[in-house]
């Protein structure tokens, strides 16, 4: 529902030139009425939905935040559809009555059908900004979509979660680099388990360590193994490991990965009572008898650390979970960086796959 | 290459291949002790800045904090003032989970800061924390309290052997203001240096720590556009503004013995002056950036007292208008002494001497109730040296002009000649401008966030170098004495206008202060 600092325009069985005009002339109007207006420029987002379901994804996409795209353009798919209906909504982030300048995030939604698919490049093209990034995201699959509008896109928004098929969720990311940035929820996920992985091995004295783990558990929720198998991975390919298939075992999948001096042992575990996507934890042991492990807990990492003289350590880590819609807008964000140890990750995890 | 025998080879620590394409770069396990743990500054800047960077998991892995004030009380109280500190004043409603994960590793000691016993509990409490790690953690002594208080709490802790640790970095952390004067301030240093070595120390001038002024390293040294004009040959003057709307408040006892000299010009606003003239650094580390803003600083020429009257001009505001609001002058707020001469306004005309600046003026100003908030630097070019238009029916053909704005709305502005519409050639003003909030989506920390996080990272390129807190005073201390020298009353401006009339004295002839 648009709020009182919300300038709206709609039409029926219009035309993305109609649409963009609308959309200049809002932005006009809204500047002439307070010139602390000012759109946000940073981020152009393609959304296709399944028209059904477009509910689900805009309030998931309300739920990000700062990180809402400077123009997001909505394209709501339902099948039978014929004409071209659109609705801008520009909102103020903010009180205009302020020193400080607020910004205007646009919104397109354009309800689209079978009969404009071929052409649904000429229907977005003219909507995005010219020379700011735009990332593409396609949370109902629609792959041939994905392709045609990716020709409109720098990055790509996915969760590789939601691929039931561990095996399919990487060869589809593959793929799909060779085209754009790819942005994976998934991914994601697991920032906070590497920083503190990272972190747990970065004081000079325990970094030769590395070199001697012996053995990882990652343990996720029943549908994320690619989550831990990008944990999985991450670490082979920063370690230099070797990793081959993993084998099933029970609610596990178990195998070894080859590091310079010796095998690793790998178990991503799926963990059953776990109610929300991505990690549960991550154990570490060292050829010393260093032992790391780090638990989802509240108000943060739960740690357990054993020494090589076996005394044991138990403390937490604060930090704040990020949920679903932090998760998503971490996404939009990292839109705009680029991480260079995601396809290495990826690479190794796709050797892992049983 | 041969080693020589008997030489043992220097152990080279292997690097962290887990740390490539993380934002965050791990900072290593920390006790952080504050000293003036109840006071201000802790209260509504260090314990929210802690708590954030908390909520976002970029704390230390093992993390401890120690409150050390003067006040008898329990851990578990100082715990409730901590907690009710970062609700009150946090940028984020504090999770209940992660204040308490927080607040489980905080520790209080009471007692005098020049009590030894104070520092042996310190030492023991230490210990306390590394028993339970079971590792050596990094120290580092943040003095959040009145500057009389640093030297003693220096001393202390050289005399209590907590200034090094074994296996162990240990960090001090000082607040400004570094010294009243050139001479304060190489005592300071003197007595800081005589305990731990410059590279232990972290002088804080939170300016160094907002991205505005981070940015202007980026908008100088990542786009080559700048670079042909940023000199005497193009550039006419550069005025920097840090002006604010309010009066003194609440902080007239710190105020009325600082001034505005020394509370904005001597540190923050040289500080700026350092980015916008400085020479690209070699490279970006913190001893390259801060040899380079050490060569400004050191090329600004010292006044004689004879000049000071030329290049200086300070005023007090008097009662006016400010929101709409009657205001009173600044003699009649609460705690100001009715024959004070503080200075409320400051501003200076400093020169560069070296290659790229000379003849160019550097103007300074900064003021307490002004017409409004704003803190910004304006680069005026040179005239065109023909205008082939005429001027008639035009608002007139003016110098481009650069605005860097660091606050309230950072971003860059460039005044352009442009055609007015119409069948005549007539030219006006226009600006181009940019915001930097409109560019990106995420939110700027706090500046004590970041400067927290890379005190204990041992990162010392946001912080005063021993060598550029001294150039810094070497400007200002001759303005400092001339004017102690002066007797009163002081000019007087309106609260909520543009600045006294006088400023206008030092200006070079055909030279405007920008409307503020």
């Amino acid at each position: 529902m648009a709020d009182r600092t919300d300038a709206v325009w709609s039409a029926t069985g219009t035309t993305p030139d109609a649409i963009e005009a609308a959309l200049r002339e809002l932005l006009i109007e809204r500047h002439a009425e307070n010139n602390k207006f000012a759109p946000a420029r940073a981020l152009n987002m393609i959304v296709f939905v399944d028209r059904e379901w477009s509910g689900e994804i805009a309030n998931r996409l309300r739920g990000v935040g700062r990180y809402h795209a400077s123009r997001l353009i909505v394209l709501a798919y339902e099948p039978r559809r014929e004409r071209l209906d659109a609705r801008v909504t520009i909102a103020a982030e903010g009180d205009p009555d302020t020193d400080e300048v607020t910004l205007l995030r646009e919104t397109v939604v354009i309800d689209v059908g079978d009969r404009h698919l071929d052409d649904l490049i000429t229907i977005a093209d003219p909507l995005v900004v010219t020379d700011l990034p735009t990332l593409l995201w396609s949370p109902h699959g629609h792959e041939d979509i994905v392709q045609e509008l990716l020709a409109l896109s720098q990055a790509v928004l996915l969760d590789s979660v939601d691929e039931p098929v561990a095996r399919e969720a990487l060869n589809r990311v593959c793929g799909l680099t060779e085209r754009a940035y790819v942005v994976d929820l998934a991914w994601l996920r697991s920032i906070p388990w590497r920083e503190r992985v990272a972190g747990a091995f970065d004081p000079p004295r325990l970094r030769r360590e590395l070199r001697m783990i012996t053995s990882v558990e990652v343990r996720h929720h029943q549908d994320s193994p690619v989550t831990a198998m990008l944990l999985g991975g991450w670490l082979a390919s920063r370690l230099g490991w070797r990793t081959s298939p993993l084998v099933g075992h029970g609610a596990a999948l178990v195998g070894k990965a080859h590091g310079e001096r010796q095998d690793v042992t790998l178990r991503l575990q799926a963990a059953p009572e776990m109610t929300v996507r991505g990690l549960e934890g991550v154990t570490i042991e060292t050829a010393s008898g260093r032992l790391l492990r780090l638990d989802r807990g509240e108000g943060g990492l739960h740690a357990h650390a054993r020494d090589p003289r076996g005394e044991l350590r138990e403390w937490t880590i604060p930090g704040a979970s990020r949920g679903e819609a932090g998760i998503l807008g971490e996404g939009i964000r990292q839109a705009l960086l680029r991480d260079p140890t995601y396809i290495p990750a990826v690479t190794a995890a796709r050797a892992m796959l049983p | 290459m041969a080693v020589a025998a008997g030489v043992p080879t220097p152990q080279v620590e292997p690097e962290n291949p887990l740390t490539a394409g993380l934002e965050r770069v791990p900072v290593a396990p920390t006790t952080l002790v504050i000293f003036g743990a109840t006071g201000d500054l802790a209260r509504r800047k260090l314990l929210p800045a802690l708590y954030n960077l908390a909520h976002d998991g970029a704390l230390p892995q093992r993390f401890h904090l120690i409150g050390i004030a003067r006040k008898e009380k329990a851990h578990e109280d100082y715990r409730a003032e901590c907690a009710e500190a970062i609700r009150r004043f946090s940028r984020r409603k504090p999770e209940d989970e992660v204040l308490t994960a927080l607040l489980e590793n905080v520790r209080y000691i009471p007692g005098t800061f020049d009590d030894e016993s104070v520092y042996t509990k310190l030492a023991k409490t230490l210990d306390e924390f590394e028993q339970i790690a079971g590792e050596p953690l990094n120290r580092a002594f943040y003095l959040a309290t009145a500057p009389n208080f640093f030297p003693v709490i220096v001393e202390q802790l050289g005399e209590s052997k907590l200034a090094h640790h074994e296996g162990a970095a240990v960090r001090l952390i000082v607040e400004k203001p570094f010294g009243t004067s050139l001479a304060e301030a190489r005592e300071l240093n003197r007595r800081v240096l005589g305990i731990f070595d410059e590279t232990q120390v972290f002088r804080i001038d939170h300016y160094l720590g907002k991205e505005t002024v981070q940015n202007m390293l980026a908008f100088r040294f990542a786009n080559g556009m700048f670079e042909p004009f940023w000199n005497r040959n193009y550039i006419d003057s550069v005025q920097i503004t840090a002006a604010e709307d309010i009066g003194v408040g609440t902080r007239a006892d710190y105020y009325d013995q600082a001034g505005a000299l020394r509370d904005l010009i001597q540190n923050h606003m040289l500080q700026v002056l350092c980015h916008v003239a400085m020479e690209p650094p070699v490279s970006f580390t913190a001893e390259e950036v801060r040899n380079e803003k050490v060569k400004v600083l050191e090329s600004v020429p010292q006044p004689t007292p004879e000049q000071v009257p030329e290049i200086a001009v300070r005023a007090q505001y008097a009662a006016g208008h400010a929101g709409g609001e009657d205001v009173p002058g600044y003699l009649e707020e609460d705690r100001v002494p009715p024959d004070s001469t503080t200075e409320t306004y400051a501003a200076l005309r400093l020169e560069v001497d070296n290659w790229r600046w000379a003849g160019v003026p550097f103007y300074l100003r900064t003021g307490k109730r002004l017409a409004r908030k704003v803190t910004e630097i304006a680069v005026t070019l040179k005239p065109v040296p023909h205008l082939a238009f005429s001027q008639q029916g035009s608002l007139g053909v003016l110098p481009n002009q650069l605005v860097l704005t660091l606050q309230p709305n950072e971003g860059v502005s460039l005044r352009l000649g442009a055609k007015i519409p119409g069948t005549r050639m007539v030219i006006r003003p226009v600006n181009m401008e940019f915001l930097y909030g409109t560019a990106f989506l995420s939110q700027s920390p706090e500046a004590y966030e970041r400067l927290i996080t890379d005190a204990m990272r041992g990162d010392a390129m946001l912080f005063t170098r021993n060598d550029e807190v001294e150039a810094q005073w070497r400007i200002c201390d001759p303005i400092v004495s001339t004017w102690a020298r002066m007797p009163g009353p002081l000019p007087k401006y309106p609260a909520g206008s543009q600045g006294p009339p006088e400023g206008e004295q030092i200006l070079r002839e055909g030279d405007h202060w920008r409307a503020i």
